[in-house]
């Protein structure tokens, strides 16, 4: 048993599993902000219920995300002490900003929330979302710089047999985290949204609670419809840097064999990776990659048999990943766009309605896809071009992770089925029929 | 003061404050079975830290992160070394944060039986661990140069290890119970202020056994005797820890519960400060050993995070101390959340 890749698997496992619960803390707390800070300046009760249930839902998902976040922290020592040791320096310190001038503020205010309504005044408690959000997206803001040093390592030296610190400011600035950070945080607010019309859509096809879950929806669909364009926009630019800084993921997520200029996109084909070619390819429409990598209908770009065989990405998953994601990316855009145009007359849309109640997975597989893409064509690197993920694992028995991988899939297979079932059966049950502050 | 050996402390300090905060967390966790006779009981019992139990978790991301920013190596070794232990902590930490947010979620009898012995075992078990682990740590353990570790999970349950298993875990159920004292009302108040009373009288030989086996197990006395102004971590924890007594009896729990926060602190302190400057000993070959100086970070990050540690941790130390604030006083049963 390879610790290395039973390591990876369970890294997969645990970072995909988190992160089907982190999006929605991020999103639905930038909406609940929203309502919340709405009850505050008006007083209208429908807005208190609606915090109450959106709140609800929110606290499940913040429970299964915080506890699955925490043995993320540790699994880079149980399981990959060679990469901790090498890169720690810069890698640490930044998990360690995330606690302290983060994760602190969040995990703080929501019990603040949770147990606060009649001890502040409706301003104080709806600030109190405000810092809750404040904390959760500035989490995702430092993580995100600690995931940009692995995809592009910037502000450092290599010295005592170790990559140290030699420019902090390089680190903040640098590129590739802030263009991952301005594409994956809307991108968990299309999310939110997403889950938000989805949930409301239900209801309002039952003809329930029809003003609450109306207003709801509308709320959710301008931070959809605003979200899914900022997504597909910083997804641009963040491609087109991939394109310069890590060309063999760029060539990975198109399938793109064979460096040329005017460079086509295909839209789907079957890479064969032992080959090094396409078994088939359809639609193949010239220049389009060139286009999207460079802004350049002419530019050249390089195609994987430029890499050697060790330093290629898996391409399938890599391609099928981005591909799913940009589809997906651009039906929310649609979808949003189709709701704009019937904001008023969402009652008569049932068809519309019913889209959007199936749609509310859609983003999470987006989301999951794009994190596949971002992760997985990074391989055969752990930090890009510096270290390799095969020198990375800790020196730990195979046996031992695998017991470990047996328990992360069996405990979190069972946190994702309850944690489902509540989530479901709190949505169904609505809101509760009046604002009454002694029985929430 | 050099930047390693300001870290050194820190370090400890912040494993010495989660142990503190989330502590009588775990406490009132392991003691949740036995005083919680009704549902009420236990409702009050999670209503209890309910408002501040997340908060105080964050304390162990922060040690375990600023292990990883300070002492990569340290986090490296230690966490690799430490695999099975760590993650049994870990699973336990995930059942006890889920166990508080879902057992009200269902009103049957059979979904809060589940979710009550989660609670349980997701509090206990981090209890008797981290006594165990600190304590193989103060005593050596098995791992050579190459980070490899040359033992399994059962060899850190020798006499030395179980014995601090048994103190943390009494320590936090101590603390837990003067929570409840602070806390609680009428029948489950007044058995709380019992159990502490008869916790402390478990605490105490505990507490000489483990004090006297130190002498024996480790080297951590060495320290002392070379610096001997350490006795006042040992002078002042066992001062801490009669107080308690003291004040229990005097009914002045909020007191008491500041003792026994104070006893934990230092009996925390009691070994960083006999281990200083390693903070991750070996104890098949002493040359392995990893200390503030040969498993530190580079002198940038110690001091920017140095930085960041000064702006941030008194301001998290200030609304942690507004949100205690916010919710001081007795609990009543039309605020129960959970």
């Amino acid at each position: 048993m390879d610790p290395v890749f039973l390591s990876r698997l369970q890294f997969a496992a645990a970072t995909m599993f988190h992160f089907l619960f982190v999006p929605l803390t991020l999103g639905l707390s930038a909406i609940l902000v929203y309502m919340e800070t709405k009850y505050a300046r008006t007083g209208d009760e429908t807005y208190l219920r609606m915090t109450k249930f959106w709140g609800k839902l929110f606290l499940i998902n913040f429970a299964v995300g915080v506890v699955t976040g925490i043995t993320l922290e540790f699994q880079f020592g149980t399981n990959w002490s060679r990469y901790s040791e090498y890169v720690g320096d810069i890698f640490g310190s930044l998990l360690a900003i995330e606690a302290t001038a983060a994760f602190f503020l969040e995990s703080t205010f929501i019990g603040i929330w949770v147990f606060g309504w009649k001890r502040l005044s409706a301003k104080a408690h709806a600030g109190v979302m405000w810092l809750i959000a404040i904390g959760g997206n500035l989490s995702a803001v430092w993580i995100l710089m600690a995931n940009g040093f692995m995809q592009h390592p910037v502000g450092y030296t290599i010295r005592n047999g170790r990559a140290e610190m030699t420019d902090f400011t390089a680190l903040m600035l640098n590129k590739f985290a802030l263009l991952q950070i301005i594409h994956v945080v809307p991108s968990a607010v299309v999310l939110g949204a997403f889950f938000v019309m989805g949930v409301s859509a239900y209801h309002l096809l039952k003809n329930q609670h029809v003003d609450l879950f109306t207003r709801s929806f509308k709320i959710a669909l301008v931070f959809g419809l605003v979200s899914s364009l900022t997504v597909a926009f910083t997804g641009d630019l963040h491609a087109v840097h991939v394109a310069e800084v890590q060309p063999a993921k760029l060539a990975a997520m198109e399938a793109h064999w064979e460096t040329q200029s005017r460079a086509p996109i295909v839209l789907f084909a079957l890479p064969d990776e032992e080959a090094g070619k396409n078994t088939w390819e359809l639609g193949s429409i010239p220049g389009i990659l060139s286009f999207l990598g460079f802004h350049d209908f002419n530019a050249e770009v390089k195609g994987l048999s430029d890499f050697p065989k060790d330093e290629r990405p898996p391409v399938l998953i890599t391609f099928l990943g981005f591909r799913t994601m940009v589809g997906l990316g651009t039906l929310f855009i649609l979808l949003t766009l189709v709701g704009f145009m019937r904001r008023n007359r969402l009652m008569e849309s049932p068809g519309y309605l019913k889209i959007m109640l199936w749609a509310i997975p859609l983003p999470y597989i987006a989301i999951e896809m794009g994190w596949v893409v971002a992760e997985v064509g990074r391989q055969p690197w752990i930090v890009y071009g510096l270290m390799r993920t095969s020198e990375a694992a800790s020196p730990v028995a195979g046996y031992q992770v695998m017991v470990s991988l047996i328990a992360f899939i069996l405990v979190y297979g069972l946190l994702g089925a309850v944690g489902f079932y509540l989530m479901t059966k709190k949505a169904i049950e609505g809101p509760e029929p009046t604002t009454e502050l002694e029985t929430v | 003061m050099e930047l390693q050996t300001t870290w050194f402390i820190l370090w400890g300090l912040l494993w010495a404050i989660f142990f503190m905060t989330d502590g009588f967390d775990f406490g009132i966790g392991t003691l949740y079975p036995f005083l919680g006779k009704s549902d009420t009981d236990r409702r009050m019992m999670m209503n209890s830290i309910g408002p501040l139990w997340d908060g105080n978790e964050v304390w162990l991301i922060t040690a375990g992160g600023v292990t990883f920013a300070a002492f990569p190596k340290v986090y490296a070794v230690m966490f690799s070394t430490l695999y099975a232990p760590l993650l049994i902590i870990l699973f336990a930490l995930i059942l006890r944060g889920v166990a508080f947010e879902f057992r009200g979620q269902i009103h049957s009898t059979g979904w809060k039986r589940i979710w009550d012995a989660g609670i349980f075992i997701g509090s206990a078990t981090p209890a008797l661990l981290f006594g165990v682990v600190f304590a193989n740590i103060f005593r050596g353990i098995p791992f050579d140069s190459n980070g490899l570790y040359h033992g399994n999970l059962l060899m850190l349950l020798n006499p030395y290890g179980a014995l601090g298993g048994a103190l943390f875990m009494t320590l936090f159920m101590l603390h837990g119970a003067n929570w409840l004292a602070i806390k609680t009302t009428g029948d489950l108040h007044d058995r709380s202020v019992a159990t502490a009373g008869k916790l402390w009288l478990l605490t105490v030989p505990l507490a000489i056994l483990f004090l006297g086996a130190s002498f024996f197990a480790t080297s951590l006395y060495d320290n002392y005797f070379r610096y001997p102004a350490l006795f006042l971590v040992i002078l002042v924890t066992v001062v801490a820890l009669l107080a308690v007594r003291y004040f229990i009896v005097e009914q002045s729990f909020f007191k008491a519960w500041f003792a026994s926060a104070v006893t934990i602190v230092g009996a925390t302190f009691f070994g960083i400060a006999g281990l200083f400057p390693t903070l991750y000993p070996s104890i098949v070959d002493p040359g392995a050993s990893l200390t503030a100086f040969n498993a530190s970070s580079s002198p940038l990050t110690l001091k920017i995070m140095l930085l960041v540690v000064a702006v941030f941790l008194p301001l998290v130390i200030a609304y942690q101390t507004w949100a205690y604030n916010m919710f001081k006083g007795k609990l009543t049963e039309h605020e129960l959340e959970y």
